[in-house]
Order: C-alpha cells, then sequence, then structure tokens
C-alpha cells in the first residue's frame, strides 16, 4: 500500500464515522454538539461554560492506554497477515498473572511492579503463542482459535479469582500490596486524584519497541515478508512457520502487559468478569485506524480513549454513552469497506484485463 | 430420573438458540462468506424481539411470537450490512464480522436509551412460555423428556434443522450454493451469479440468527440487556465447526453444548459432578472446539473458499 493512502483512508473514515454519529444522534432527537463537547472536556479538562478539571485529562490517558497496548498487539499480528481477535484472551491471561505475582511473590518496590509486567507479558505470550503454533504447525485459522481462548480465558479468570485467589465475594481479590502497583501519589495529585498511573512508561516503551522490531530489524523485515507474501517469504528461505509463532508470541505480549497496566494501574485488585471487557475488541479498532504502524496506533489509540473517557460525560447529557461503539464499529466497517472501494477501482483501471479473464472464465 | 426430566428440557431450551444461530452460519460460510457477525445478529434480533413484545403484550397473548418473526426482519436487515461490506465492497469477512459485532453492542444499548429510557428493554411478563404437548408428554419416559414444560424453539429448531438439511444437500439452490463456497469461479463459469447467492446466504443467516436471537431472550431472559446474548454467537459458530458445516453435526453439537450449560445448575445435585466448578461446564465447548479443531485439521471439512474475497478473475 502506497505511503500516502495509509494516511487518507483512516482519516476519511474517521471523519464519516463521526458524521454517521452525529447523524445518529440527530436522528434521535439529541444534541450531537453535547458528544463534541463531552469529548473536548473529557480530553482537555476544559468545561464547557468556564472551569478546568485535570482528573479528566488523567482519566483520558487511563483509558488510552490498555487499548494503546492490544492495537499494538492486533497490529504486530495483521503485519505478519495473522488476524489476533484473541488480543482480549490475552489481556486476560496477562491479569491472572499479574493476580498471581502481585499477591503471592514478595518483593520489594518497583521490583515487584517489574516482576509483575514481566509475568504479565509472557503468560500473554504463551497464551497466544497456542493459536500461533496451531497455524504453523497445523494451518487452523487462527480467527477461530482466539475467539475460543477468548471465552476459554474469561471463565479461566473468574474460575481463579473464585477457587485459586479465594474471592469471597465472587468480585474481587484481596488488595495487592502497595509494592506491586504502578499507582502513584504524586500522578494522582496533579491530576485532581484521578487514576493516573506509572502504566504509561510501559505502554509508551512497547510503542517504541513495536517501531523498532518492526521497521529496524531484520526479523521485523521477515516478519512483514511473511505478511506480504506467505510463499514468496517461504521460496526465499524464511522459516515461516516459526516467523508466524514468534510474531503471536511477541502479539500476545503485548495484550498480556495491557492486562498487567489495568490490573496493577487503573485497580488494584484482581477482578471477576461478567463478560469481556471489549479491549480486544478496540485493540481492532485501534489498529485498523493507525494503519498498523506504531504512530498510527499511538494516535488511533488516543482517538479512541478520548471517545470512551466521554462516555459518562455524554451519558450526562444526555447523549446516551453507546453512540461510542457506534462511531468506532462505522470507524471499522468504513475502513474495511475502503480497502474495498481501493480494490474496486484498481480493478477498474485495469479493466481490459479483467475482462480477458473472466471471457477465459466462461 | 427427576433430575433427568427437569435438566434435559431445560438442556433442549438452551441448546435451541444454538442449533438454530448456527444453521443460519452453516447458509452463509456454505455459500463462502465467513460468519463471524452471528452474535451481533442475535443481539440485534434478541431485541427487536423483546422490544415488540413487551410493547404487544397488552393487545394481544400472541406477542412472543410476533416478537419472534420481529426478530427474524431484524436479523435479516442488519445481516445485509455483512453482505453489503463483505460481497460488494469486498471487505475482509473477519472485519466486517467483527465491525458487525461492536456495532450491534452499540446501536441495541442506544436504541434502548431511546425506546426505554434505560441501558435495556423494559420487561416483558411472559415472553415465550414453555408448553406440555397433550397425550404426548403422557408417554412413559419420552414424554417428560421431549413433550413436557418444553420451550417451544426446539420444536422450531429440529425442524429447521431438517428443512436446512433438505435445502442446502437435496435442492438446486443448495446445490448452487454449495458451489460458491466451494470454487466461485467454477460455479460463476456455469452461470451461477455468485454475488446473488451469497447475498441469499448471508441473509437467510440473518434470519436464522435473528430468530435464534429473540428464542434466547423470550425464553431464558426477562428483558434484553448488553449481556443477553454473552458469547452465544460465538458458540454457535463453535456448534457450526464442531458439526463439520452439517446440518446433523450441528443439531449433534448444539444439544451437547446445551446439556452443558443445563448441567452447570444442575451439578450440584448430581453426586460425581457436585465438585466441578461453573466454570468448567461454561468453558468447555470452547476447549472443546479447539480440540475439534486439530482432530479436523489436514482434513478438507469446511467449505473450502469460505473467508476469500471472491476475485471473478481468478483461476
Amino acid at each position: 500500500m502506497p505511503k500516502k493512502s495509509s494516511f487518507i483512508i483512516p482519516l476519511i473514515a474517521i471523519l464519516a464515522g463521526f458524521a454517521l454519529g452525529a447523524l445518529i444522534i440527530v436522528a434521535t432527537g439529541r444534541s450531537p454538539a453535547a458528544m463534541f463537547l463531552a469529548m473536548l472536556q473529557g480530553a482537555t479538562g476544559i468545561i464547557p461554560g468556564g472551569g478546568f478539571n485535570p482528573r479528566y485529562i488523567g482519566e483520558f490517558i487511563i483509558q488510552a492506554m490498555p487499548i494503546m497496548l492490544t492495537g499494538l498487539s492486533v497490529g504486530f499480528a495483521f503485519r505478519t497477515g495473522l488476524f489476533n481477535i484473541g488480543a482480549e484472551g490475552q489481556l486476560m491471561m496477562g491479569s491472572i498473572a499479574s493476580f498471581a505475582v502481585a499477591l503471592w511473590v514478595p518483593a520489594p518496590p518497583i521490583i515487584h511492579v517489574i516482576l509483575v509486567l514481566i509475568a504479565a507479558a509472557v503468560a500473554g505470550g504463551l497464551w497466544g503463542a497456542i493459536p500461533g503454533w496451531f497455524k504453523a504447525r497445523f494451518n487452523i485459522h487462527e480467527v477461530v482459535v482466539t475467539i475460543m481462548m477468548n471465552y476459554i480465558a474469561l471463565f479461566l479468570n473468574n474460575w481463579m479469582v473464585v477457587y485459586v485467589f479465594g474471592s469471597k465475594d465472587r468480585i474481587k481479590t484481596a488488595m495487592f500490596p502497595a509494592s506491586a502497583l504502578l499507582k502513584d501519589e504524586f500522578l494522582s495529585h496533579i491530576t485532581n486524584y484521578s487514576r493516573l498511573n506509572w502504566g504509561f512508561i510501559p505502554v509508551i516503551l512497547s510503542v517504541i519497541l513495536f517501531w523498532f522490531l518492526i521497521d529496524k530489524t531484520t526479523f521485523g523485515f521477515r516478519l512483514r515478508a511473511v505478511g506480504f507474501n506467505k510463499e514468496g517469504a517461504r521460496y526465499a528461505g524464511m522459516r515461516v512457520e516459526r516467523d508466524t509463532v514468534m510474531s503471536m508470541i511477541i502479539a500476545g505480549a503485548f495484550a498480556g502487559l495491557a492486562g498487567a497496566v489495568l490490573t496493577v494501574g487503573t485497580f488494584s485488585y484482581g477482578r471477576f468478569l461478567q463478560s469481556a471487557e471489549g479491549y480486544g475488541m478496540d485493540g481492532i479498532a485501534v489498529a485498523l485506524v493507525g494503519a498498523n504502524t506504531a504512530i498510527g496506533i499511538f494516535f488511533s489509540a488516543l482517538l479512541f480513549g478520548m471517545l470512551k473517557a466521554a462516555q459518562p460525560l455524554m451519558q450526562s447529557q444526555g447523549v446516551p454513552k453507546d453512540i461510542a461503539s457506534i462511531i468506532q464499529a462505522s470507524i471499522v466497517l468504513f475502513i474495511a469497506m475502503k480497502l474495498g472501494i481501493d480494490y474496486l477501482l484498481a480493478g477498474l483501471r485495469r479493466k481490459p484485463a479483467g475482462e480477458v479473464g473472466e471471457e477465459a472464465g466462461t | 430420573m427427576n433430575i433427568l426430566y427437569n435438566m434435559l428440557p431445560i438442556a433442549f431450551a438452551y441448546s435451541s438458540p444454538l442449533i438454530i444461530s448456527a444453521l443460519g452460519g452453516m447458509f452463509s460460510e456454505r455459500s463462502g462468506i465467513v460468519n463471524i457477525a452471528l452474535e451481533g445478529i442475535m443481539m440485534v434480533g434478541g431485541f427487536a424481539a423483546a422490544s415488540i413484545t413487551v410493547i404487544l403484550e397488552p393487545i394481544t397473548p400472541a406477542a412472543g411470537y410476533i416478537g419472534l418473526l420481529a426478530g427474524i426482519a431484524a436479523g435479516m436487515l442488519y445481516s445485509l450490512l455483512h453482505s453489503f461490506a463483505s460481497i460488494n465492497l469486498k471487505a475482509d469477512q473477519v472485519i466486517s464480522g467483527t465491525a458487525v459485532n461492536i456495532l450491534a453492542g452499540g446501536l441495541t444499548v442506544y436504541l434502548a436509551q431511546i425506546f426505554f429510557q434505560q441501558q435495556r428493554t423494559r420487561a416483558f411478563s411472559r415472553g415465550i412460555e414453555t408448553l406440555s404437548v397433550p397425550w404426548l408428554s403422557h408417554i412413559p419416559f419420552v414424554g417428560p423428556i421431549f413433550f413436557r414444560n418444553e420451550s417451544p424453539p426446539f420444536y422450531i429448531a429440529i425442524v429447521l434443522v431438517f428443512l436446512a438439511w433438505f435445502v442446502v444437500f437435496k435442492t438446486p439452490f443448495g446445490l448452487r450454493l454449495r458451489s460458491c463456497g466451494e470454487h466461485p469461479q467454477a460455479a460463476a463459469s456455469m452461470g451461477i451469479n455468485v454475488y446473488r447467492y451469497r447475498y441469499a446466504g448471508v441473509t437467510i443467516s440473518g434470519a436464522f440468527a435473528g430468530l435464534a436471537g429473540g428464542a434466547m431472550i423470550l425464553t431464558q431472559d426477562i428483558q434484553f440487556t448488553a449481556v443477553s446474548i454473552h458469547g452465544s454467537g460465538f458458540i454457535a459458530l463453535a456448534c457450526l465447526i464442531f458439526g463439520k458445516w452439517n446440518p446433523f453435526g450441528v443439531l449433534g453439537a448444539g444439544l451437547f453444548f446445551g446439556l452443558s450449560q443445563a448441567l452447570s445448575i444442575y451439578a450440584k445435585d448430581i453426586p460425581f459432578l457436585a465438585g466441578v466448578p461453573l466454570e468448567f461446564f461454561y468453558m468447555l465447548p470452547y476447549v472443546l472446539t479447539i480440540i475439534a479443531l486439530l482432530v479436523f485439521s489436514g482434513k478438507s471439512v469446511g467449505p473450502k473458499a469460505a473467508g476469500e474475497i471472491y476475485d471473478a478473475g481468478k483461476r
């Protein structure tokens, strides 16, 4: 794909998605201005009609962090031609590993948090390795396997919370010790007691690592080659099977890290989940809008994080907060369609060749 | 024995939406369009069915059944989004399905807030009630299992299994539909309009999944909420794979998965299952599907061209 169109397509899709969202709000008799003002307030903390509350900025960053990581996860797999719908499950496995290390492994401050982060990335990576290996060894499509593994992880999470970590109320585990948390008085203070925490450091490092791995190493070059043309890469002597598994491990590790950032950053205890929370699905949207590049994923995660952060504000302004999901889905659909429209246009340009092909077929 | 008589009708009630939705998925995938949007279509169908039922209940005793029809209509309409994106605009079918799923979650809850001023539909009072078939329910053994306190969608599901088998394997329409999922270029060379058959496949899947969503809400719930469908569309997808894209396989897989859900309720009364955590029963369908995929791998089981973007010029 040429560089230029990789920027323009998401931009058009975003505009079209918000336009459609505004249209739906108008059609249902609410005010689209309330939505945009809520987004402005959610991202900048500027309260329309006067006032400034930095708490909103903190909560906005909190919302963007996990979906930036799941976005990196989905995007990394996409670059190798794999569709990782399993970020959700990999995230949950990361969460479970975080509970275990936070509750069971005694360690001094800082080191404890680092151990939690490493354990989460490893757990997510291993959970990602399974569909990767099935794909490489048995040629089983990763989409179905990862969907199923999301639900397995969900119920494993709930089982662990109740039976292994002994949650009596079936809602949450015991509180983690302070040494395992990313939380910090200072960050909370400067943002007027938001849940802002040091989680943004591993997130930013992950974005940089993604860029470095994909764009600056021969390993990344191999992965991209496999993504572009699997058979071509194989013919060139690349070990496609091993690279497939490696790609899913790294994708899983990003998502697993998101589990840690949520568990010891946003929260400070393990949670029983009624249903999947949608971070994996958000990651798909983030990766697609970000055109699977590090910088693109960074900005699109901020965009969708802003949308998520604005949800409670919209609700209080009389705009049902679920408009955010509608807009997000529309953007994804427009991007998917836009690829098709490009395909059609390219087909039109090549028309003579296409006609010959069709005649030969009939 | 009493446990069996109580549990099996519940298992059938749980399995019916799974079977119906999976049959829908079969039509779509047999035509060559992967449909992971079953979950979203079930949500839309369930929302429409619940809303219509709530509104019509004061007027007519047949409200629940009219609700089911509304679910079918809503599912068909909503599935057009997936067809249009993946057939006309050649969108990646998995991405399109994902978007359709996310959209369903947003749209249903959004509309619930517009119509009912809350994040769920208003509760209906009856929905679709269980029924006992006169005469037949008194047959010893068979009566209490198959004809007493039975969820009506179970009978609908059984009829649809035979109907789907007949249509897909015994009619010219079915043969053409399958040819589009196996080798669309070859189908096109025989004068079959691949686009039209794929539209038919996805629209039928929309009708089935919409019906399944409606049946699920109206028999197992009191209202539609954001978590009412909770992954059933994906269990339906699992049924389809576990049942090897065949109606009778789907029936068997659906009954089995329904039983595993019913067992989660009754396990505490069954001596050798009493200690097994609930989550194990919930997990079972997904684990078994992955195992099934491993067993099937290397053999050609599913439709060969499913998921591929149709390119008329490809040989």
